[in-house]
């Protein structure tokens, strides 16, 4: 078990070197001068200077390359342009948002699409799983952000129960924070959701096919019983194989779920620093996510090795 | 030489048409391939068709019918500056469709050349696959966005920032029919006959792998047309003189009171043609590789 954490941390390396190098590299992809798109049209040629120099690129590349990993290994991802703050720093002090937000999103996410998953299945080609199929496919086929200025328009303009936007943290005032979140949550869920409603269905179609299914209703337990702990128990595996994929698709969906809202989180801020071209907070918002991501994937994988004992005794490879 | 040709196909036609209607006969008994290519070709027709089906022009203002709902006048209503919608989402689906087609024909070019190499050159194929890995660490939309962001709004830099995001993901595709292939009975025949690398490749193995790769681009398709729109609304696209559906939705989000319709229609739009593919796709899936089973971002 911590051969295999160790192991997976160890692969982890190379791609993370990878990551941080086309991170880096993004600055040199802006045509012409850089300084120059940065600083826009009224910048004088002192402006100029002074922004080659905070980013470094008065130096020659190699040290260019060598300040970024230097910094990089203590932390520092370069100054924000338009913040004027460390980048780690602004994105440190905006991810409790963020991940809070991604938790709902998910735990919507995962009671939605497991529910209609299991029922898609259950009700095997009968207009229920009909009706589950095309839900899940109709989540995967809309733009989340038309989905959130559609629910404005419903439920904020017409209805009225809920504001338009903003954001009120949890600990001042929890129904604020719902009030202010649950839109967001919900257009970040529904593409995943309409994800694992497809795998849950797979699933659970091919482990009720299974003996053991087949013994447990043999001996006379209750369909809740068999359903809600046999197979249950079962499907949840394929759940968290998709979580990586799910955690990606909820992060990056944040950038404009939140700029529309006007939620003060990570995605926000990226979203920002896009329209402002504050090229550092990009680059390092692009290499945190990425690295979290990276991390997070690791703790899945060795979640589910603890979790499935058939992947454990073959050495989890 | 012309003789014997023409024989050829004239006995041959009877059995070429009975040939297609036999081949096409499981995709028109697939609900999820019908369905898809009805919703597809819709959107396909109304692009190609757009000046038939209205004499409006894009950009032509008409202040005076400003903010009109739809209408039998205005079926998709007009926007701030009384330019009609439904010329504008018709003549938006050139440039969100255009863009998605050369994600496509990228996707297949690159995606199959790097694919083949890395699944037909073992030595290849650890680095290929390393920076591939890296590359998809990245989330999809994010790496496009990133890209798009130094690069400068424009359609190129669209097609250029969704190419980095899914060419790796096509190639991977690719590699790995390529991996099964390449140990068939018969591409060891191939070589031992003494065909070259080349040869083999085009002839034997990747004719073989053209199912996954069509399902593949199908998806590929709806992703880039939804992430073509997610660009655009953040200014990342192409200048907003030319509509794509994802800067109409941001110009009309500035009127989302007075004018839902401005969003709504064009979203919809994006959500036919994603959804048509996404159905084209799993259609296809289902013929031509009932065993594959994908499910990816």
């Amino acid at each position: 078990m911590i051969g295999y954490t160790l192991n997976r941390l160890l692969q982890a390396i190379p791609v993370l070197f990878l990551v941080s190098l086309f991170a880096f590299g993004i600055i040199y992809l802006i045509p012409g001068d850089a300084a120059t798109v940065i600083g826009g049209p009224t910048a004088t040629a002192a402006d100029l200077e002074q922004i080659r120099r905070n980013l470094g690129l008065d130096q020659p590349f190699h040290v260019q390359i060598l300040t970024f990993y230097t910094n990089l290994f203590q932390g520092d991802l370069g100054r924000s342009l338009l913040l004027g703050i460390p980048v780690t720093e602004a994105l440190i002090q905006r991810s409790p948002i963020t991940v809070g937000i991604a938790i709902y999103s998910l735990a919507i996410t995962i009671v939605f699409g497991l529910i209609t998953g299991i029922v898609a299945a259950l009700n095997h080609n009968k207009w229920l799983d009909q009706a589950a199929t095309l839900f899940a496919l109709v989540g995967v086929s809309l733009p989340n952000f038309w989905l959130a200025l559609v629910m404005i328009v419903i439920f904020s303009v017409y209805l009225g129960w809920l504001p338009t936007g903003g954001y009120v943290p949890f600990t001042e005032d929890p129904v604020g924070w719902l009030r202010t979140t649950t839109m967001p949550a919900v257009a970040l869920a529904l593409l995943q959701a309409g994800l694992l409603t497809r795998i849950t269905r797979s699933t659970m179609l091919e482990v009720l096919g299974q003996d053991y299914i087949r013994t447990a209703r043999a001996k006379g337990l209750s369909e809740w019983q068999v359903i809600g702990q046999h197979a249950l128990a079962n499907v949840m595996m394929p759940v968290v194989t998709v979580m990586g994929l799910i955690l990606s698709v909820l992060l990056s969906g944040s950038i404009i779920i939140e700029t529309i809202f006007g939620v003060p989180g990570i995605g926000a801020l990226m979203g920002n620093a896009i329209m402002s071209r504050d090229y550092p907070m990009v680059q390092g918002g692009l290499f945190f996510i990425t690295a979290a991501l990276l991390l997070l994937n690791i703790v899945i994988d060795v979640l589910y090795t603890w979790l499935d004992p058939r992947i454990r005794v073959k050495g989890g490879d | 030489m012309a003789a014997p040709d023409m024989l050829d196909t004239v006995g041959e036609r009877p059995g070429a048409l009975a040939r297609v209607r036999a081949g096409a006969a499981p995709f028109l008994r697939n609900r999820a391939f019908v369905t898809g290519a009805v919703l597809f070709g819709f959107i396909v027709f109304a692009t190609a068709a757009t000046p038939l089906l209205t004499d409006a022009a894009p950009n032509e203002l008409s202040i005076r019918d400003r903010f009109q709902p739809p209408s039998l006048q205005f079926l998709l209503g007009t926007d701030n500056l009384g330019r009609d919608m439904l010329a504008r989402v018709l003549y938006g689906a050139r440039l969100s469709l255009g863009i998605g087609l050369s994600v496509v024909l990228i996707n297949a070019l690159l995606g199959v050349a790097l694919g083949a190499l890395a699944g037909y050159y073992s030595r290849l194929d650890d680095i290929l696959m390393r920076i591939a890995d890296a590359l998809m660490a990245f989330p999809a939309v994010l790496l496009a966005i990133g890209i798009a962001a130094a690069l400068g709004p424009s359609a190129v830099t669209a097609v250029v920032a969704l190419s980095v995001v899914y060419v790796p993901r096509t190639a991977r595709v690719v590699r790995s029919s390529v991996l099964v292939v390449r140990e068939l009975d018969f591409v060891q025949a191939a070589r031992a006959g003494g065909a070259t690398d080349l040869r083999i490749l085009r002839r034997h193995v990747l004719p073989n792998c053209l199912a996954p790769l069509i399902v593949q681009l199908s998806f590929v398709f709806a992703y880039a047309v939804l992430s073509e729109a997610v660009l655009s609304f953040l200014g990342l696209g192409a200048p907003p003189t030319v509509p794509s559906w994802g800067i109409l939705i941001s110009e009309g989000r500035a009127y989302l009171r007075e004018a839902p319709w401005l969003t709504i229609v064009p979203g919809i739009a994006i959500a036919i043609t994603a959804l048509g593919l996404n159905l084209l796709g799993d259609g296809l899936r289902d013929v031509l590789d009932p065993r594959m089973k994908v499910e990816q971002g």
